[in-house]
């Protein structure tokens, strides 16, 4: 082993999301999934576009909290009318929580129960429904488990493959879920009926434990490997960005 | 023409079961003062239209509102607005509930007086069953695609909160984002800003580039001086949010909590009152 910690796992696991994305602006949200963007940009994909998380998009990747002027040139202006232009363009890869996620990734942050009158009422549809419709989308789920991968969820406020399937290929053609990163494993939708497969599991996690947090049944391959483990260099890198130890906090080993 | 007016008598403009658009965004530069202002008011059974944060809570837990059209409600710091979630989960409150993109879109229509504005975004989500009188449209071109018809979201009256602006309705905002009160002042009929201070208009240009002027005089019937007037939301580059009196105001949640929280900050007779008591405190 290197060193390397669950958090670390993950957060790599989460930059694996953005590989390719090339002159794409990324909308992390959360802890992890900024992490791990900002390690994309200063590893394999310099150049992503990424914000302060307020309006400014910054022409480097920072470590996270820094309040550095030196660390956050902006080399743009992104207040939120611009980034409602910039997705529903479609240059733009969002990696947003879910509080439920099903099989075919549809997603719910918006309530739990009767949306008419729920048991708990959570953020809204925020921009669920807009992003998953006109660009790529991916998840980062810290607490794996069979109440947040369920049979069905509450209210579809990002859309799954199975929602998409019924629009048809012309309405949902920028329609795209790339990757789920969960603190257990990587998953995706590369099946036939689009329903989510396991990619890798975690170092010290069984295809078992997945199945056995999972309250669907997922597409698990012959065989399966473990996520990649940060080298040395990587590691390095990620306790630059994160010098607080945030990713920790959500990802305890 | 001195549009300057007072926040009673913008409220006195107010009519029970309006419309009320209210700008800012979350617990960002929202019109806090007309808000209290409100509560403060005989008025009820309003519908909101808010990229909601405290607003949209306070007014709930007042009971203030029938309606509420949104695309989250969220205290930033606080993700959840409790007191928002506590009208939801008793329901109390009726819900609108669209995504943030189609909400702009909805503002753009009223603004720009079409019944809709066609979009994309909705399409496949639970948007369309939770609205069920939302339609959607076939283009008319020969690629002959349907996208969801975004109805115009018309308002009564808008409020915002500007940093800066003058006696005659032209508004600065000199923090990081404008949000979208443009565009609810073009999609309402009456039209109310406030902000931290009236300045000459020949100072604008002192305070901020020619970018930072957001609203026209033709956007705005009346304007009010608030300082502190955004508070307990954040408006830079005037002050930031008061993280400590949000935290009092998410516990106040707690009916033991409440009372207490109503007779010494919302139970006074004036602005002046609220911002004396928390100056004070």
């Amino acid at each position: 082993m290197s060193g390397a910690t669950r958090a670390h796992i993950c957060a790599v696991a989460i930059a694996e999301a953005f590989r390719g994305d090339g002159e794409m602006l990324v909308s992390p949200i959360g802890t992890l999934p900024a992490l791990g963007a900002r390690f994309a940009k200063r590893s394999f994909e310099p150049d992503l576009l990424l914000t302060d998380g307020v309006s400014q998009l910054l022409a480097s990747a920072p470590p996270l909290g820094s309040t550095d002027a030196a660390e956050l040139v902006p080399e743009g202006w992104l207040p939120y009318r611009e980034v409602f232009e910039m997705l529903w363009s479609g240059r733009r890869h969002v990696m947003m929580g879910a509080t439920q996620i099903d099989v075919f990734g549809n997603q719910n942050i918006a309530c739990i129960g009767d949306p008419k009158k729920p048991t708990v009422q959570l953020l809204g549809m925020r921009g669920a429904p807009g992003n998953t419709i006109n660009h790529p989308t991916s998840y980062w789920i810290p607490n794996h488990g069979p109440r947040v991968f369920v049979p069905d969820v509450d209210v579809v406020t990002g859309v799954g493959y199975d929602r998409a399937g019924e629009l048809g290929d012309h309405s949902a053609r920028f329609h795209e879920i790339r990757r789920v990163v969960s603190n257990l494993g990587v998953f995706d939708f590369e099946t036939p009926e689009r329903r989510m497969r396991v990619v890798s599991v975690h170092p010290g996690v069984s295809v078992d434990d997945v199945v056995g947090n999972t309250g669907f049944e997922l597409v698990v391959p012959d065989a399966v490997p473990e996520t990649r483990v940060p080298n040395a260099d990587e590691i390095a890198l990620l306790k630059t960005l994160d010098p607080d130890g945030l990713a920790a906090r959500e990802v305890p080993e | 023409m001195d549009k300057r007016t007072t926040l009673s008598e913008v409220v006195s403009e107010l009519r029970d079961g309006m419309t009320i658009g209210i700008g800012g965004w979350g617990s960002r530069r929202k019109p806090m003062a007309l808000v209290r202002e409100i509560l403060r008011s005989d008025l009820e059974d309003l519908t909101l239209v808010s990229y909601g944060g405290p607003d949209v809570g306070l007014l709930c837990a007042a009971g203030k509102v029938r309606k509420v059209v949104f695309g989250f409600v969220s205290l930033d710091s606080i993700p959840l607005e409790p007191h928002f979630r506590k009208a939801r989960q008793t329901g109390r409150v009726d819900a609108v509930e669209y995504d943030e993109g189609m909400f702009q879109w909805g503002l753009r229509a009223a603004a720009h007086r079409v019944p809709f504005l066609p979009t994309r975004a909705g399409l496949g989500s639970d948007v369309l069953k939770l609205n069920p009188e939302l339609r959607t449209v076939r283009s008319p071109y020969a690629d002959g695609e349907e996208l969801v018809a975004m109805p115009a979201l018309e308002l009564d009256a808008a409020l915002i909160h500007m940093n800066r602006a003058d006696q005659h309705g032209n508004g600065q905002f000199l923090g990081p984002d404008p949000y979208f009160d443009n565009l609810y002042c073009m999609a309402a009929k009456r039209r109310f800003m406030t902000c931290e201070k009236i300045i000459d208009t020949a100072d604008f240009a002192k305070s901020g580039s020619i970018h930072t002027l957001l609203i026209n005089r033709l956007m705005v019937d009346g304007v009010v001086e608030t300082p502190g007037g955004a508070h307990f939301t954040e408006c830079p580059p005037d002050y930031g949010r008061d993280e400590a009196f949000q935290k009092e105001y998410a516990q106040a949640v707690k009916p033991e909590l409440w009372e207490a929280f109503r007779q010494r900050y919302l139970e006074l007779d004036s602005e002046a009152d609220y911002q004396r008591v928390v100056a004070e405190r």
